[in-house]
């Protein structure tokens, strides 16, 4: 993975994609907050854009940059569908801690 | 119309099936007429059968094959009656004397609640009993043997709101069944030798077999537990007199004319097995001497007049008994007719005194009957003298015929007939005492006020013709210095010629010994001075005396008051052993190790999902972790070991 991207060795783009998808994941799993939840989910996503990126050019293959298209469309998707989950359910539950949501447990 | 056979036994299924499905529906004098119906059609269809048929000159069976049974491989069995003299024989007595007491039935169950219910009962008796006799085969026997079985308990358990009448109804189904396993396990063994399970096929197949006669006292022996069982003989006799539970036409038409009969029918039925095992036919003599005298004697003490006549009944089975055993199935079989005679007449005059005095059993409160109810005293008066056996009523030829049969046997030939001539002479006793103490002597009845009068037609109609039947019937053999007809022994030949023939050639044949001039006069003669004898003593205890009214008993007596203690000692003996190990069984084995072992399967799996529901946290973040850390240590897994 030597391979320079713009004069920058492919694996500086790797390393950053990793530490981002790490902080995107501990946020999933730490956070309470449904809103912040859903900014880590969308860090890891574009974490995960990013290692497509970084291959795409190494690998000098588009369909990776094509894939990075899907992956916004997608979460964008995702985006409007959860905020719109969050806000009923802080309609009916005047919270949008996730610890007190809880009724997936019979 | 020989092929008519069916009829005979679908006329009382029909009677059941309309009475036990219309049941709440139909009014009680319906219901009765249709079950008395359904068997007197039968009696008249096979009264047709019997004359067309011509028993005295037919030597081979008319088979009807209703429809196919069972047939697997080259075993066959269908449905199929056998017309032959034994199952017409058989067949008449049962819907003759059946049908009196299903018109009897009609007057004496009059008022009762469960009325519709006793004539369905009733009719799948009968139903049961003519499959039993008009069977081809022992299959068909076993279900018709079965049958009576369960509608005995039926018919005892009649009363099923009563402890005790539910209680004689269990203990006559739980008797029967050891008896019924003796049926089984004879009907294997015939199979397993034979092959065919069809009376014509053993018949015929068993001369040809070279070591059935080593078999035969086995087959004979397993044949007889079961007819022990059906027919009330030593040691299996207890569940009869607790059958008296049940109302008095059942016990009529039980002791009479059907069920306890099954024994004789069957061992007359497989005489070619019987004949042949010389062992068990001695055995057979010597339970029914035994019992003949062993119930009698329970007989003389007795107070409920309906326990008396059960004692006579399981006396009068061992004197058949006897009579098969020294191998005089011609004895046996008339005596077995007789009797259905004169016991029917018996009970259901008895049950006319009860229904006269209005439900009172005791005869210590009885007295003076006879110029009270005329028809009930005179045909109950001719019963007991037919029982006693003094001539000319048909018992005294029945029982004389067994005992000069039973005196001429080779083998204790001279003991069996002392053991039957004392059971006679107590028969006469008990017997006697019985009707002077209910007919004549002291008034002792206490009716509440209630006025006493004859029972109405429908009951004293049988009581006529079974009092004619139980007077003339005798007359069918007879000995040589009276008359000498033997019609039942040249209508039996074609049935028992078979067995003579085989038990001739195997060489198991007794020969009986020859009588001298005169003897078999001097036998009758000295059997009737003993019948004289207890008739006599009877008079001299208990007219114009009031003995009977004595409660306390000590002594021999006491013994026979309480019946020898057999049902104490069964108790004793069986009951309780048997108690006690299913309460250990259901409370310590069962609940301890069965239920232990079951519910500790169930605690682990409890257990193990106790720890998994924790993981079941129903927060989002709690399984996002998990799927992180299970992601994890999967790659860490495929780094360590490499793709």
């Amino acid at each position: 993975m030597n391979a320079l991207i713009s004069g920058i060795p492919s694996v500086y783009f790797l390393a950053l994609a990793g530490i981002l998808f790490s902080i995107g994941l501990v946020g999933v799993l730490i956070r309470r907050n449904a809103v912040i939840i859903f900014m880590s989910v969308e860090l890891i996503l574009n974490a995960v854009n990013l290692v497509f990126v970084t291959f795409s050019k190494t690998l000098l293959n588009v369909s990776g940059e094509v894939i990075v298209f899907f992956v916004m469309a997608i979460a964008a998707c995702e985006a409007a569908i959860g905020l719109a989950l969050v806000i009923a359910i802080f309609r009916q539950n005047k919270s949008s801690n996730v610890d007190e949501l809880q009724s997936l447990k019979w | 119309m020989l092929d008519l056979i069916y009829l005979v036994v679908l006329f009382p299924l029909i009677g059941f099936l309309h009475n036990a499905f219309l049941m709440k529906r139909i009014p009680h004098r319906f219901a009765g007429a249709i079950g008395t119906l359904a068997v007197l059609i039968p009696f008249l269809i096979t009264l047709q059968i019997f004359f067309e048929f011509k028993p005295m000159e037919r030597t081979f069976p008319h088979i009807v094959t209703l429809f196919p049974w069972i047939h697997i491989g080259n075993f066959h069995l269908d449905i199929a009656y056998q017309v032959d003299q034994l199952s017409l024989y058989m067949a008449l007595v049962i819907t003759g004397i059946g049908s009196l007491i299903h018109l009897y039935s009609m007057g004496y169950m009059k008022g009762d609640s469960g009325y519709v219910r006793f004539f369905a009962y009733l009719n799948l008796f009968v139903f049961s009993m003519l499959n039993l006799v008009l069977s081809d085969n022992l299959v068909l026997t076993f279900l018709g043997w079965e049958g009576v079985g369960l509608c005995s308990y039926l018919l005892i358990g009649f009363e099923y709101e009563k402890n005790s009448a539910a209680a004689a109804g269990m203990k006559a189904f739980v008797l029967n069944r050891i008896g019924d396993l003796g049926f089984i396990l004879g009907s294997g063994f015939l199979f397993w030798l034979t092959g065919s399970l069809k009376y014509s096929e053993i018949q015929t197949l068993v001369p040809g077999i070279a070591h059935f006669a080593d078999y035969t006292d086995l087959i004979a022996l397993f044949f007889f537990i079961a007819a022990m069982g059906k027919s009330a003989q030593v040691p299996l006799y207890v569940w009869l007199p607790d059958a008296m539970a049940g109302p008095t036409p059942v016990s009529a038409l039980i002791h009479a004319a059907t069920m306890v009969t099954a024994g004789i029918f069957l061992i007359a039925r497989l005489s070619i097995v019987f004949m042949a095992a010389p062992h068990t036919s001695l055995l057979i003599a010597s339970v029914g001497a035994f019992t003949a005298l062993f119930a009698a004697s329970i007989g003389t003490l007795q107070t409920d007049i309906k326990k008396i006549l059960a004692y006579s009944t399981v006396s009068q089975l061992g004197f058949m008994f006897l009579a098969m055993g020294v191998g005089s199935y011609v004895a046996g079989l008339f005596h077995l007719m007789t009797h259905a005679f004169f016991k029917a007449l018996l009970f259901l005059g008895a049950g006319s005194v009860i229904h006269i005095l209005h439900h009172e059993q005791n005869i210590r409160k009885m007295g003076s009957l006879f110029s009270k109810a005329k028809i009930t005293s005179i045909t109950f008066l001719l019963g007991t003298l037919a029982i006693a056996g003094i001539p000319p009523f048909s018992g005294f030829f029945s029982k004389d015929l067994i005992l000069e049969k039973t005196f001429q046997y080779p083998i204790y030939g001279t003991f069996l007939w002392t053991v039957g001539i004392l059971a006679a002479f107590f028969t006469a006793f008990y017997m006697f005492r019985l009707v002077f103490v209910v007919f004549f002597g002291t008034d002792r009845t206490d009716t509440h006020g209630k006025k006493i009068h004859e029972s109405p037609l429908t009951m004293t109609l049988p009581l006529l013709l079974l009092a004619i039947g139980a007077s003339i019937v005798g007359f069918l053999q007879t000995p040589h210095f009276f008359l000498h007809i033997h019609t039942l022994e040249s209508y039996f030949e074609p049935i028992l010629f078979p067995g003579k023939v085989y038990a001739n050639t195997v060489g198991s044949a007794v020969t009986l010994q020859a009588l001298g001039e005169g003897d078999d006069l001097k036998l009758a003669g000295f059997a009737i001075l003993m019948s004289l004898f207890g008739i006599g003593l009877a008079g001299f205890l208990y007219t114009d005396r009031n003995v009977e009214v004595k409660e306390e008993h000590s002594g021999f007596r006491k013994i026979l008051f309480h019946k020898y203690y057999v049902d104490e000692i069964y108790d004793f003996l069986f009951v309780r052993p048997f108690v006690s190990i299913s309460k250990i069984i259901a409370f310590t084995i069962d609940r301890y190790a069965i239920d232990g072992f079951f519910t500790g399967i169930a605690r682990v799996l409890q257990g193990l999902a106790g720890i998994l529901r924790r993981f079941q946290t129903g927060f989002v973040g709690d399984y996002a972790l998990y799927i992180t850390l299970g992601s994890f240590f999967i790659l860490l897994f495929l780094l360590v070991k490499g793709v």
